[in-house]
């Protein structure tokens, strides 16, 4: 079971847990506010975009090289940041915190 | 080559030159072809506008037929994000269960019908049909207001000989002069009376704004609708494997539509008018010229997705733009999607399969290209399951 953060643009802080799935879905299941997931998932519209937390970074990893071409073109993208429907939830993820961008 | 495959005709002209020019009235468009550059184009509302003169940025232009402004489609930041702050909510609305189940009622109905019957000419016989039904749940009118729609025929303001008919076009305007008419005297729920007490920073909408949004609801997802609805069904006649397979394995139905979406990409460009002299992949682009961002040839773009040209119906990573890029995303995405969604869930659990029996192709002719984007004519059989 991964514990996950959400924190929105509006401050309010969403805690989730799951085992599987992908983080986007989590979030939507759980109302997070920014995060759309308007195509399933499949990388393709860019509304689940996050801010990976310093500190979680290093469990996150990096965006791939498709996901980074989405990544480029969305204003409010910085070094740390991920389309979340990529993400699989896992032991991995455990503990980690996400700035929605949007 | 399978009756059902749609093949790309852009691929020669992406590899080799990125942009290819095509005439239009007088007014030639240089189709952007690689996915990057079209999404890179689309991204740049500044350099690339859709606040032309109304009807600049379709093509075939509708310079000639139209004079109000589509909204929030031909409007740009800043002003553009005031109107979608408006109308995003009221086009997300299919995310509702009430809204879903109300489509599931009108698509559940309709494929009833069409078992019953010995074969179908599909467009007519189907997706027209529920396109219309389906538009008036979005617009929050009475399923009755669907028999006028069906009666315009698949295209809004296209005839069967006419790419550009101004005759036709009238009919819609009446039409909705006379619904804000009524909404005027009758307030309801639906858009009409929605738009009319709505505001934008701090001001009501004008007559004239409020038949903009409309006639883009109208005009935005007509063909497309119907060319996906009716391009799923020949593929799936095609491919009873595949019906099967979204039987057996409902937890890919997801990724299967955003990949017929992708393949079909029932709009294949939408032009832009450059706001001064720029260069794309290395074609210089005039100021005052037309692009077009062409959503069908990005989507088979061979530097990022394996297989372009195959159906992989749970493809994992599918950065498509067959709903567009950035600030003018398709505004009813969600509902044609919405419509995917339960369309595939019916088929799965009320059609066994499906004959393909007869096709007359729909074939759009792009200066040297001939882009397969549905069929004038599809006859089918459905078989209960």
């Amino acid at each position: 079971m991964a514990k996950i953060t959400f924190i929105t643009k509006d401050d309010d802080t969403i805690v989730c847990e799951a085992d599987s799935g992908s983080v986007m879905e989590l979030a939507v299941q759980n109302g997070v506010k920014g995060i759309d997931g308007d195509c399933g998932g499949v990388c393709s519209c860019a509304t689940c975009h996050v801010h990976v937390a310093p500190e979680s970074v290093a469990q996150v990893g990096e965006a791939g090289e498709i996901e980074k071409d989405m990544l480029e073109l969305d204003d409010e993208a910085n070094e740390r940041s991920r389309l979340c429907c990529q993400l699989e939830v896992s032991d991995d993820l455990d503990g980690i915190v996400l700035h929605v961008a949007h | 080559m399978k009756p059902s495959d749609h093949p790309d005709p852009f691929q020669q002209a992406r590899v080799e030159q990125g942009v290819s020019e095509i005439d239009d009235q007088n007014d030639p468009v240089q189709m952007v072809l690689r996915l990057k550059d079209v999404r890179k184009c689309a991204h740049n509302w500044k350099t690339y506008s859709s606040e032309a003169t109304p009807g600049r940025i379709v093509v075939p232009s509708e310079v000639n037929i139209r004079d109000t402004r589509q909204i929030p489609f031909e409007v740009d930041p800043p002003k553009h994000g005031a109107f979608r702050e408006l109308l995003d909510p009221w086009f997300k609305r299919p995310l509702q269960d009430d809204y879903r189940d109300k489509l599931r009622a009108q698509i559940s109905s309709l494929i009833t019908e069409v078992i019953q019957q010995n074969s179908i000419e599909a467009i007519h016989g189907f997706s027209l049909l529920l396109q219309s039904r389906a538009l008036t749940i979005l617009m929050n009118t009475p399923e009755s207001e669907a028999d006028t729609f069906i009666s315009w025929g698949t295209h809004v303001f296209r005839s069967e000989d006419d790419p550009l008919d101004a005759g036709k076009a009238q009919q819609l305007y009446d039409y909705i002069d006379q619904k804000i008419d009524e909404a005027e005297t009758k307030p309801s729920e639906d858009l009409f009376s929605t738009l009319l007490a709505a505001e934008v920073e701090g001001q009501k909408l004008t007559r004239e704004q409020i038949k903009g949004i409309i006639i883009l609801t109208f005009a935005g997802g007509r063909d497309t609708v119907i060319n996906m609805v009716t391009n799923t069904l020949a593929y799936l006649a095609d491919h009873p494997e595949s019906l099967k397979r979204l039987r057996d394995e409902p937890e890919i139905r997801t990724r299967a539509i955003e990949e017929l979406i992708r393949y079909f990409s029932p709009l294949t460009h939408m032009g832009r008018v450059a706001t001064e002299d720029a260069q794309v992949c290395e074609h210089a682009i005039k100021a005052d010229s037309r692009i077009s961002l062409c959503w069908a040839s990005a989507n088979r773009d061979e530097t990022v997705f394996e297989k372009p040209n195959e159906i992989v119906l749970d493809r994992k990573i599918n950065p498509h733009v067959a709903f567009g890029f950035a600030t003018h995303n398709c505004l009813g995405a969600t509902h044609a999607r919405t419509i995917m969604q339960v369309l595939i869930d019916e088929l799965c659990e009320k059609v066994d399969h499906i004959d393909f029996l007869n096709a007359e192709e729909n074939i759009e002719q792009w200066g040297e290209f001939d882009r397969k984007v549905g069929y004038h004519k599809l006859y089918l059989a459905f078989h209960s399951a």
